[in-house]
C-alpha cells in the first residue's frame, strides 16, 4: 500500500461537438499524497476543470467522454463504479468548491439546510443532529450561526464563497477539489478565505487539488504545482522546483508574462501567439508555435516526460537533467 | 498649462430604496497629457461609476469636470457629442460589449459612421489601419465576435476607442476577463499606444500588480471616497492608509521565498447607503478610535501624496 490518496493514470477526455471532437485532456498522470496541497495552473481552456469533474464523474453527458485513464481512489478506480457507489464518495469523500459562489447555491433554500442536507444524505443522523453540525460547519468558517436560517441573496460573494467551502467540508471529505475559489473576490476577501482554508486544511489534513490562473495563490498555498497546457501536463514538482527551477518555456513564459512588484523595465514579456485550437492540435510539441526556444525537432513528434530532478518532471526534449 | 482632465469634489448619488447610495462621494483629482491614473479599490468602491460619471455615461450629482480647461460638467447634447472624440472607455468584459452581429470591421467603423464627414472608402482604409495598430489580422475584417478569442475581442475594442483619435481614455478593468500570457499583450500594446499618441488613461482595476506597473499615479478608493492618492512607486514604498497597508498585503506574490505578514481585514466592505460622516474605514481598521467617527480631511502628506486618515503619521 503506498501513500498516495489520489491516482490518476492515462486520463484522456474528449468533446464531441456537431463540427468536431475537442481533445481537451491527453494523457494525464498525477499522483496526489494524503494531506498534500497540490495547484493546477493553467490558462482558459487548458483542461484544468476537466480534469476536476472527471475525478468526480460529472463531465457533462453526452458531450463528454471519457477516452481513457484510471483514477484510483484509496484503492478504488473510480471509473469503474456504479453511478450508486459514486454518490456515495462525491460531498463525502471528494468535494468540490467550483468557482462562482454566485451560481453554486439554490437560491430557494436557506443555506444552513443546505449544509445539513449535505451531512444527511451521507450520515445516517437525525434532522436535528445534522443542523446541529451544520451550525458548526457555519462556525468553523466564520459565520456566526444565527445566521443558518438566511437565504443565499443575504450573503456577500466571500460569505457565500464561506458557505460553499462549508459545505464541501461538512463531510470531512479526504480530498477537496477547489476549482478557482477565489478568483470571483476581491483581494482582501481572497486573503480571508485563503487563510481560513490553510488553517482547516491542517486542522483536517484533507488533501488538495487547488485549480487556478493566478501563480501567486499557488505560492501562498501549495506543496507542489502541476503546469497544465493545451490538456497536457507540462511540468510537476513541487513548489520550490516550479518557483525556483522552472524549466519549461511555457512555465517560464507565464512567469515572464507576469507584472511584478519590484519591476523596473516598462514592458512586460508576454508569450507570443495563442494556446493552439483544441480540435486541431499540433502532432509535435503543443507549445512549438509559441515557444521561443523551439526546434525542428519539436514540432515532429510529442515531447516525453523528462525527470530533470526526483519529483520534477518536464515535457520539453530541450530539459536537461540537472 | 491646465491639466487635460481635472475633477473637483466629484459626487454620484444614485436613489435606492432603502436610501440614497454615495456611490462617488467628493472625489477631486487632476491628469496630464500622456500620463496614467490608476483607480484601484474593492469591488463596490464607486471606481468604475467614478470613471463613467466623468464619461458622462451617468450623469452628475455635484462637483465639475474640466476638460482641456474647460467646464463639462454638465454639457449640452452638442458639446457631449464632441467629447465623445476626445474621451472614450475600454469596457472590461470584451464578451458583452461587443455587438454580436457585427463583424469586426462594422465594429470599428460605427464610431467613424457616427461622426460622419468620411467617404466610404476613407472609413474602410482607416478601420484597415486600426486593426493593424491593435494587432488584428486583415483576415478577420469579416469575423464576428464569437468567432474570436478573448484577447483579439478586446483589441477590438481598443481599436473602437482609438478610432475617433481621443485625448483620455478610461479603462475599465481591460485586462481582467484574460489570461496572463493575453494580458501582458495587451498590456504592451496599451503602453506602445500611449507612447505613440500621448493618451491619458484612467485607468480603472483591482488588479494591484498591473496598476503599480502601469500607473503614474496612484488613487486608492474606498466606498466612493478616495483615502491614499500618490505616485505609483511612492504608494507601495510609503504606504500610509491602514486600508491602503491591508490592501498591498493581501496581493499573492508569486515567490515562495517572499513570505510576507498579510494584513487580514475583519469583516466586509460596509453599505454605501446612507454611510456616516466619519471615516468609512472606521468598522474594519484596527487602528480605529472615536475621534475617526469625525470626517476625514485629505492631507498632502508629501508633494503629490494625499491621505484621509488623521492618524496616519502615528501609525507606522
Amino acid at each position: 500500500m503506498n501513500d498516495n490518496l489520489l491516482e490518476i493514470r492515462n486520463l484522456a477526455v474528449e468533446y464531441h461537438t456537431d463540427d468536431a471532437v475537442i481533445y481537451a485532456v491527453n494523457d494525464i498522470n498525477l499522483t496526489i499524497k494524503k494531506g498534500e496541497t497540490i495547484g493546477l495552473v493553467g490558462e482558459t481552456g487548458a483542461g484544468k476543470t476537466t480534469i476536476a469533474k472527471s475525478i468526480l464523474r460529472i463531465l457533462p453527458s453526452p458531450q463528454a467522454k471519457l477516452v481513457s485513464g484510471e483514477i484510483h481512489f484509496q484503492g478504488q478506480d473510480l471509473l469503474q463504479l456504479s453511478e450508486k457507489e459514486m454518490r456515495k464518495i462525491r460531498g463525502n469523500k471528494i468535494a468540490m468548491i467550483f468557482q462562482d459562489p454566485m451560481t453554486a447555491l439554490n437560491p430557494i433554500e436557506t443555506v444552513g439546510f443546505q449544509i445539513a442536507e449535505t451531512i444527511r444524505l451521507h450520515n445516517k443522523i437525525s434532522r436535528v443532529e445534522a443542523e446541529r453540525r451544520a451550525c458548526d460547519m457555519l462556525e468553523l468558517v466564520g459565520i456566526p450561526m444565527e445566521r443558518f436560517g438566511e437565504y443565499p441573496h443575504q450573503f456577500s460573494g466571500g460569505m457565500k464563497q464561506r458557505v460553499v467551502i462549508a459545505m464541501a467540508l461538512a463531510c470531512n471529505p479526504e480530498l477537496l477539489l477547489a476549482d478557482e475559489p477565489t478568483t470571483a473576490l476581491d483581494v482582501t476577501i481572497q486573503a480571508q478565505v485563503l487563510e481560513m482554508m490553510q488553517s482547516l486544511k491542517d486542522k483536517l489534513n484533507t488533501s488538495v487539488i487547488l485549480i487556478t490562473h493566478d501563480l501567486g495563490v499557488v505560492a501562498d498555498f501549495c506543496d507542489s504545482v502541476a503546469v497544465v497546457y493545451a490538456g497536457e501536463i507540462v511540468e510537476r514538482g513541487t513548489a520550490q522546483h516550479i518557483f525556483d527551477e522552472a524549466a519549461h518555456p511555457y512555465t517560464l513564459g507565464l512567469f515572464g508574462s507576469l507584472p511584478k512588484l519590484d519591476a523596473t523595465e516598462r514592458r512586460l514579456k508576454p508569450i507570443k501567439g495563442l494556446m493552439p485550437d483544441p480540435t486541431n492540435l499540433p502532432k509535435g510539441c503543443r507549445f512549438y508555435d509559441r515557444c521561443p526556444e523551439a526546434t525542428e525537432k519539436c514540432a515532429e513528434a510529442p515531447p516525453e516526460d523528462i525527470e530533470i530532478a526526483p519529483g520534477h518532471t518536464v515535457k520539453c526534449v530541450l530539459a536537461r537533467k540537472m | 498649462m491646465a491639466a487635460l482632465l481635472e475633477v473637483r469634489d466629484l459626487k454620484k448619488y444614485f436613489k435606492t430604496g432603502g436610501g440614497m447610495l454615495h456611490a462617488v462621494d467628493g472625489v477631486s483629482f487632476s491628469l496630464d497629457q500622456g500620463k496614467t491614473l490608476g483607480v484601484v479599490g474593492e469591488s463596490g468602491c464607486g471606481k468604475s461609476t467614478l470613471g463613467r460619471t466623468i464619461l458622462h455615461l451617468c450623469d452628475v450629482t455635484s462637483g465639475q469636470i474640466f476638460f482641456e480647461g474647460e467646464d463639462i460638467t454638465y454639457p449640452t447634447r452638442k458639446q457631449l457629442h464632441r467629447l465623445r472624440e476626445n474621451m472614450q472607455i475600454i469596457f472590461q468584459d470584451p464578451f458583452s460589449s461587443l455587438n454580436p452581429r457585427m463583424s469586426v470591421s462594422e465594429a470599428i467603423m460605427e464610431p467613424l459612421i457616427l461622426r460622419g464627414g468620411m467617404t466610404k472608402a476613407d472609413m474602410l482604409a482607416e478601420t484597415r489601419r486600426l486593426m493593424d495598430t491593435v494587432g488584428l489580422a486583415a483576415r478577420f475584417e469579416n469575423a464576428y465576435p464569437h468567432e474570436l478569442d478573448g484577447g483579439r475581442r478586446q483589441r477590438i475594442g481598443i481599436a473602437r476607442a482609438l478610432s475617433l483619435k481621443p485625448k483620455f481614455i478610461v479603462c475599465d478593468e481591460p485586462v481582467s476577463a484574460l489570461d496572463v500570457s493575453i494580458q501582458a499583450q495587451i498590456i504592451n500594446l496599451m503602453l506602445d499606444l500611449q507612447e505613440e499618441r500621448g493618451l491619458a488613461y484612467m485607468f480603472v482595476t483591482h488588479d494591484l500588480s498591473v496598476v503599480k506597473y502601469i500607473s503614474d499615479d496612484i488613487m486608492v478608493m474606498y466606498l466612493g471616497q478616495m483615502v491614499e492618492k500618490a505616485p505609483a512607486d511612492e504608494l507601495f514604498n510609503d504606504t500610509r492608509h491602514p486600508y491602503t497597508k491591508a490592501l498591498l498585503s493581501a496581493i499573492p506574490i508569486p515567490n515562495i521565498h517572499n513570505k510576507k505578514k498579510r494584513i487580514l481585514l475583519q469583516g466586509e466592505i460596509t453599505s454605501p447607503i446612507n454611510p456616516k460622516p466619519g471615516c468609512r474605514f472606521m468598522a474594519r481598521c484596527r487602528y480605529a478610535s472615536p475621534e475617526c467617527a469625525e470626517p476625514q480631511v485629505l492631507e498632502e502628506y508629501a508633494p503629490n501624496h494625499y491621505v484621509a486618515c488623521w492618524k496616519h503619521k502615528s501609525i507606522s
